[in-house]
């Protein structure tokens, strides 16, 4: 399993009611339902994906993200889980709220742009950087938001919610391995993970 | 029945399954109807596969769609054209494994495949019913198929499955019986008709009762109203289909000639191709049948009936699991229909699978070989069993 679903896997306690959005496969899923007892729900967009885990013995639902976390009642959820998958959302401060009324609490990953990596491809290239973590062009990416982990921090400062736990990380090797970076976290991570609640 | 069935190509079978037959609601305790008159005695012809385990709990009911019956799977005998009808997805080590689960399918209320319709013989008058049968409901096919299994001694249901008019009254199973029913598949189906579904029914019943030999339902005994239940099927098949389907099986190609007849024969294949489907249909059909069935999937309305308008309300008095398939290219139940279904359920804190497959054979494409669904079936029906299990 990648690495930042390793960490997310860690922080959820054991028989918590979990919806995982943009569940892909449903590695997530399917490690939290066996390893951690949980009762875990997805949903994704991709009918292959959508097909893939319902074989595979998972509750999926063929769905836009954006309009499927409407129909939950509050606090359906212990975790809400969007993992890379926020610098794809047209409107994530309105996401983000839906996911914490359903859900408890929520995490977030994101590849972090202002990894030093980036930085220089644009600094001393010129051209719009191109990643391991992003490998899109311009003209062909579907990450429609560019995201740092300070200004993630500020974000959800600014929409009024709470950080309970978070955890930069840099991975290699296809992604299975990595560690966390502590030192100069906004630089070096490649990847931002955030627990948020909403304060109450 | 269906038009798309045949031999398994690995000879992969359940076998030889034999048709059986219960009679309930016998006078004076004859069944209430939601019309508010009483029917009895009532005949269901049913089927079972696979066996029945220790506890019981490897029950899955399969429920027919409009000319369907309880033949789903397997052969009456050696030299049998062709098996069951969804015997693609029902046999050893398929999407519903015989192996494993124990399969009861009954032929509905008001069809004529051996249970009780219109052409049963009415012990009153010694005559087949014709239009004195009353005009019955999907709820109360779904009261008989109840009698049919508590006459089995089947308390639990691991699964309901049904497509099309067999997923409403597998709605029906869910909210009306919560207790018993662990886990509904509604394929291709709608908690209620659209008025696009019911124009095309009203249009197949008009054709029907518009054939002079139709004789207000009494022609058992004389010709029977061929031309019509041969030109309702043939609008059935229409909406049963997609335009990209037929686009793709039969575009403008001719039938066996390279002009035009400059007659009113069958020219396109499209047109052969009804013609063929509806001369079929008769031979196996009862055209009364048709009128009833097709106006109880017309009234079946789960909203109406169960929350008091609210689809929210209706899929609060189940508990059970869902997983809701629908297809790209059916129009007669499109995919908003499913979405409304699933939509309804989550408000419910249910636990609901869904996909959309894309597919391009219209509302059919549920009965037709298809891996993805069969994986899906399969997948969704093990951790149901699991589960139950634990």
């Amino acid at each position: 399993m990648r690495y930042d679903l390793q960490i997310i896997a860690s922080w959820i306690e054991p028989g918590s009611r979990v919806l995982d959005l943009g569940c892909g496969e449903g590695n997530l899923l399917k490690f939290l339902i066996t390893q951690k007892q949980a009762a875990g729900t997805g949903i994704e967009r991709n009918e292959a994906k959508v097909a893939d885990c319902i074989a595979k013995g998972l509750s999926v639902l063929q769905g836009d993200i954006n309009e499927e976390v409407l129909d939950y009642p509050d606090d359906t959820f212990d975790y809400v889980i969007l993992s890379q998958t926020l610098q794809q959302v047209y409107e994530p401060d309105t996401l983000i709220r839906y996911m914490l009324r359903i859900g408890q609490k929520g995490i977030v990953s994101f590849p972090n742009f202002s990894h030093w990596g980036p930085r220089l491809q644009l600094l001393l290239s010129g051209y719009a950087p191109v990643t391991k973590q992003l490998p899109y062009e311009w003209y062909n990416t579907p990450n429609i938001r560019v995201i740092t982990i300070k200004d993630f921090r500020k974000f959800i400062q600014q929409v009024g919610f709470n950080i309970l736990k978070e955890v930069a990380i840099d991975t290699h090797s296809e992604d299975r391995y990595g560690k966390a970076i502590k030192v100069f976290p906004n630089l070096r991570a490649t990847y931002g993970i955030f627990l948020i609640g909403n304060g109450k | 029945m269906s038009e798309y069935i045949e031999h398994d190509r690995d000879k992969n079978s359940v076998g030889f399954v034999e048709k059986k037959f219960f009679t309930c609601a016998e006078s004076p305790a004859e069944m209430i109807l939601e019309c508010g008159e009483r029917l009895g005695p009532i005949t269901l012809a049913y089927e079972t596969c696979g066996s029945l385990n220790a506890d019981k709990s490897n029950v899955i009911l399969i429920l027919h769609a409009l000319s369907g019956d309880s033949h789903v799977a397997g052969y009456y005998r050696e030299d049998d054209e062709k098996p069951g009808w969804w015997d693609n997805m029902v046999g050893p080590g398929k999407g519903i494994d015989t192996n494993r689960y124990f399969i009861v399918c009954s032929n509905i209320l008001g069809s004529c495949m051996g249970s009780t319709g219109p052409c049963t013989i009415n012990p009153k008058t010694v005559l087949p019913y014709g239009l004195d049968f009353p005009v019955v409901t999907i709820g109360d096919m779904v009261t008989a198929q109840k009698a049919l299994l508590d006459h089995l001694g089947i308390k639990k249901l691991l699964a309901v499955v049904g497509g099309s008019i067999g997923g409403m009254q597998l709605l029906e199973w869910c909210v009306r019986y919560p207790d018993m029913v662990t886990a509904g598949i509604p394929l291709a189906t709608t908690t209620r008709h659209s008025a696009l579904a019911i124009a095309f029914n009203e249009v197949g019943r008009q054709a029907i009762m518009a054939d002079p030999k139709w004789n207000n339902g009494n022609y058992y005994f004389g010709p029977k109203p061929d031309l019509g239940l041969a030109v309702a099927r043939m609008i059935g098949h229409i909406t049963y289909l997609s335009d990209e389907s037929m686009r793709l099986k039969f575009g403008r190609r001719l039938q066996d000639k390279s002009d035009f007849s400059f007659n009113f024969d069958a020219d396109f294949q499209v047109e052969s191709y009804l013609r063929y489907q509806g001369k079929k249909f008769v031979e196996r059909f009862d055209a009364n049948s048709f009128l009833y069935i097709t106006k109880a999937a017309d009234y079946y309305d789960i909203r109406r009936q169960h929350g008091s308008g609210s689809a929210v309300k209706a899929f609060s008095k189940t508990r059970a699991k869902f997983l809701v398939v629908s297809f790209t290219s059916d129009w007669l139940y499109p995919t908003y229909q499913s979405r409304a279904m699933v939509k309804a359920m989550k408000k419910n804190g249910l636990d609901v699978s869904f996909c959309e497959i894309e597919a391009e054979w219209g509302h059919d494409a549920f009965l037709l070989s298809n891996e993805r669904l069969t994986g899906l079936i399969r997948g969704f029906l093990e951790r149901v069993y699991n589960e139950s299990c634990k």
